[in-house]
């Protein structure tokens, strides 16, 4: 006869409300562990997916996505010119936000190297990649777009023409792809206004510079767009990524670009590190902590509630002892109780998290290997919340079953 | 004395006494009280409240040990003064089988489950100790009860179950502490009867503790606890009251 479970049986509304509250409690402890899970995951996932096996970034700086990272959109060709490299392409990153139909709309923004890169490798779950130069975007299911909308981004209007599933940057933010042009296009979008003012300062400092005054006419220039003027530099990019020919060793490549002055170079696996330890890092110890701490709150709610419900049998176990029960059938009913109290939560904590956690802002990512880890720590808290009830228990007399 | 020897009395004690506190609040609850119960015999043991009867009962029952004193059970000792001369559980289970004032059965099992508890405490396997719980049910009258939990019982119907489970591993020494007390005329004697009845049939015996003279009747014995003293009533005694 399982004592254990008779005992469940005849409270079994105060056993289901308990292990409800308990498995509430594990689901959070379980969710925040996804909830990490998902932070790495979306933070490296565009390193991870783009495909790239070196990243050609500012000289030092540790971007272009722990920070900003600015090189001229020339540095292509250079690294296209190093022994061993296959594809070297433009890479333009930055999260703008706007208003959509009344409504906030932040969108990370990442340009494609046209032609070269049409957005072939994202995964579309509708509509289809890139096919124009110019006023095209692919957008994440999270920016709540549909195919077909149009999308107002400075001077210029985006038709979406393909929507994908989890691109998103490492807060959260959706991302909208765009040719490289287009992308710069929105990240330097300066008003007509600015752009008036800008060439009428820059015909001001002419008309004060020597050649100015030797050339006059030379001025006439000053008032054309900047893109049509060589002395101005065209906009730069955040990096350039490289991807390598079959068979190469990525440690040599990256050896003869770092000798470059201007530039650092990193691995695929180098960019994942620094991504992880620097913007991911804090979060991962707050998150770290906070499954710490809900773990011991879990532990001594569940050591409590087995203990009152020893409290509550005190009596039954004074009459058990009475019979001549011996203590392994006493600390059998308790340790059982904690352990399907502990199973019940455990199995309502990934039932609920199942159905509640595709339903978060930011992706909750559960692996086995998570779940095995919750059940070694619901285990543990079993075992650890049932002693108190033990304790008490043991200590209990059979007198107590006279008075 | 050896610590197991071949005797006809299911129960002996000798100059038990019991002592609770010490120097000013010392209080003596028994002392040197000796009986001697037969195997078959069912002694009552009467007195007023406070008298030492619960007091003897659990010195008795291995629950509380006297301060000095022995109490040998089945012919082995078990307590020499408060040292345990056995493993008293393991000896309680085996051995002493306990009825209450209040019934004491446990509220979460079933009428047949409080018997077969006991049963499967001693190593019976589960559909063993069901089936001769249930004969054990039949034989006190109340086996339609079987799957009734306590409280749906009447207080006549839970004491039996609780002389049920004092039967269930065949106890040399049952013990009864005011098996009556909660339970009309009517009732209260059909269980001082049922006691006379195990006591004679099962070869066990019986000492319970009463106030209610109206069944005296049915016990072989009777003693009489007053400030913690005990003696033995003759029959003279008897008859004059």
């Amino acid at each position: 006869m399982i004592l254990s479970i008779k005992d469940i049986r005849h409270n079994i509304t105060h056993f289901v409300i308990t292990t409800i509250g308990i498995g509430m409690l594990l689901m959070v402890v379980l969710g925040m562990g996804g909830i990490y899970r998902g932070i790495v995951e979306d933070a490296t996932l565009l390193i991870d997916s783009v495909g790239a096996d070196l990243w050609i970034v500012q000289k030092n700086t540790r971007g272009p996505f722990a920070e900003i990272s600015r090189v001229p959109s020339n540095l292509v060709h250079r690294a296209l010119a190093v022994p061993g490299v296959k594809f070297a392409r433009e890479f333009v990153f930055h999260t703008i936000q706007r208003e959509q139909n009344g409504k906030p709309l932040r969108i990370s923004i990442m340009g494609l190297s046209w032609p070269t890169d049409k957005g072939e490798w994202i995964p579309l779950t509708s509509g289809r990649p890139l096919k124009q130069s110019h006023f095209e975007m692919i957008a994440d299911k999270t920016l709540k777009l549909s195919i077909g909308e149009r999308v107002k981004l400075g001077k210029e209007t985006y038709t979406v023409v393909g929507i994908t599933e989890s691109m998103i940057n490492s807060t959260g933010d959706g991302i909208g792809f765009f040719t490289i042009a287009d992308a710069q296009s929105i990240q330097f979008d300066t008003p007509s206004e600015a752009v008036r003012l800008e060439r009428a300062a820059r015909e001001a400092r002419g008309e004060k510079s020597e050649i100015g005054i030797k050339q006059p006419s030379l001025l006439e220039n000053a008032i054309k767009p900047a893109a049509e003027l060589p002395q101005i530099a065209r906009p730069q990019i955040s990096a350039v990524m490289i991807t390598m020919m079959p068979g190469r060793n990525a440690d040599k490549i990256a050896k003869i670009i770092s000798g470059w002055d201007d530039v650092s170079v990193y691995t695929k696996l180098g960019q994942r590190e620094l991504m992880l330890k620097g913007n991911v890092e804090k979060v991962r110890k707050q998150i770290g902590l906070f499954r710490v701490l809900l773990t011991i709150i879990a532990a001594v709610i569940m050591a409590l509630i087995i203990y009152t419900m020893t409290l509550d049998k005190i009596h039954s176990i004074a009459i058990l002892k009475l019979i001549g029960a011996p203590n392994t059938v006493i600390l059998g009913l308790i340790l059982q109780q904690s352990l399907i109290l502990g199973a019940m939560g455990f199995m309502i904590a990934y039932a609920v998290g199942q159905k509640i956690f595709p339903n978060f802002p930011r992706r909750v990512i559960l692996k086995d290997t998570d779940l095995y880890q919750l059940a070694m720590i619901v285990l543990a808290i079993s075992i650890c919340a049932s002693l108190m009830g033990i304790w008490k228990a043991l200590k209990v007399s059979p007198n107590e079953a006279l008075s | 004395m050896s610590n197991d020897s071949k005797t006809d009395y299911a129960i002996e004690t000798t100059n038990i006494t019991k002592i609770y506190g010490s120097d000013n609040t010392e209080v003596v609850a028994m002392r040197d009280a000796c009986m001697q119960v037969k195997k078959g015999e069912v002694v009552a043991l009467l007195g007023p409240s406070g008298s030492g009867k619960s007091t003897f009962l659990t010195a008795v029952g291995l629950i509380n040990p006297p301060t000095s004193g022995q109490v040998i059970i089945g012919g082995k000792l078990a307590l020499d003064g408060p040292v345990a001369k056995t493993n008293l559980r393991s000896f309680r289970r085996k051995h002493i089988g306990f009825v209450f004032q209040k019934s004491n059965l446990i509220p979460f099992l079933s009428a047949v489950e409080n018997i077969q508890v006991a049963m499967e405490l001693s190593g019976e396997s589960s559909r063993e100790a069901r089936r001769r719980s249930l004969e054990l049910m039949d034989y006190l009258g109340v086996a339609d009860r079987a799957d009734n939990l306590p409280m749906a019982l009447s207080g006549g119907q839970q004491q039996r179950i609780a002389v049920a489970r004092a039967l269930a591993n065949h106890p040399s020494v049952i013990l009864a502490d005011e098996p009556t007390a909660a339970l009309d005329g009517v009732s209260g004697r059909q269980v001082m009867e049922l006691f006379s009845k195990v006591a004679h049939e099962q070869d066990a015996g019986v000492i319970v503790v009463t106030h209610d003279h109206r069944a005296l009747d049915v016990f072989d014995t009777i003693y009489e606890m007053e400030d913690g003293l005990m003696h033995r009533k003759s029959d003279h005694e008897l008859s004059t009251n």
